[in-house]
């Protein structure tokens, strides 16, 4: 019998990790303009929205404009999905976070439909969102997301969506 | 009157910072009805290999345009913000394509605007992304 691999240094698997999540992120231009990023504690994924004028919809409130809140929504759904989804993929190597960075991207799930209820205005500052994957099937998936601002209990926004899943070899 | 009505909103929702950042253009609006169009913008891009438009700029349109219905109709006291809004993407929109979005307020009581609303590109006969929301109705603030 074999004695039991050694477990890899922490830095490589934080830096495949980062690695992988960063591509999946630069990697889209919308997802640059505005400014979104991801904090990742594990497979745990918090998305960052930072406050910019730009993303203002009313000014005289003045107010995260709708649409914003929920591109921030789906993009963290999509994001969040992806990540579980392709989990496995990146800690086995099948995919190479390094290629990844190069552009070879996987295929992602796209969206079916998106449902957002705003609970709150979202003010001139800062959000954060999180995902949570309540089903994910070989064809379809259904996620959760929510978006809070200073108080985690006091969310602005929540979002229903349903996505569908590349199929093996697109 | 109603074209004073229409030019002062048409200015009102291309001022939005938002709406600006992204270039959308007021059509038209009048009568519970809006019409919005977001050019192709290599930033908005949402899959990079096929440079199809990101959902969530879709969704920032058709946000815009059903609150611009909301606005629009002859009952309203000026002023929305959305309650809930459900998209259905029904095929990519084609990269290099302007998007448009048709939105009608079809019902309208004292505090709650029920809109739908849909999203094209060039093809008019199939259409990108439909949608339904729920609005306030609110007097419109400063």
């Amino acid at each position: 019998m074999s004695p039991r691999k050694k477990p890899e240094p922490v830095q490589v698997i934080k830096q495949r990790r980062d690695a992988a999540l960063s591509a999946l992120v630069t990697g889209v231009p919308y997802i640059q303009y505005l400014g979104i990023t991801f904090d990742r504690r594990g497979d745990e994924l918090t998305a960052i929205l930072p406050y910019e004028d730009k993303i203002i919809g009313n000014p005289t409130l003045p107010a995260i404009h709708g649409g914003v809140t929920a591109a921030f929504l789906e993009i963290t759904a999509l994001m969040s999905l992806s990540w579980v989804w392709l989990w496995e993929d990146i800690e086995n190597g099948t995919l190479d976070a390094e290629e990844m960075a190069r552009g070879k991207l996987p295929r992602l799930p796209k969206t079916i439909d998106f449902t957002v209820d705003y609970l709150r205005t979202g003010l001139p500052r800062d959000a954060y969102a999180r995902a949570r994957v309540t089903r994910s099937g070989r064809r379809y998936a259904s996620v959760q997301s929510e978006a809070w601002q200073d108080n985690r209990d006091r969310p602005i926004a929540q979002a229903t969506a349903h996505f569908l899943m590349p199929r093996p070899g697109d | 009157m109603a074209v004073d009505k229409s030019t002062l909103a048409k200015q009102f929702i291309e001022y939005l910072p938002h709406c600006k950042a992204l270039g959308m253009k007021v059509l038209r609006i009048e009568d519970g009805l809006a019409e919005i169009e977001l050019p192709y913008d290599e930033r908005f891009i949402g899959d990079p290999e096929s440079r199809v438009i990101h959902g969530g700029a879709v969704s920032a349109l058709m946000d815009t345009t059903g609150g611009a219905s909301v606005i629009a109709h002859p009952k309203s006291p000026g002023g929305t913000a959305t309650i809930n809004l459900r998209i259905d993407y029904m095929r990519p929109a084609t990269p290099g394509q302007t998007i448009t979005c048709l939105a009608e307020c079809y019902h309208i009581t004292r505090s709650v605007a029920f809109v739908r609303a849909t999203a094209y590109d060039a093809d008019r006969e199939r259409p990108v992304a439909s949608a339904t929301g729920a609005f306030t109705v609110e007097e419109k603030k400063a």
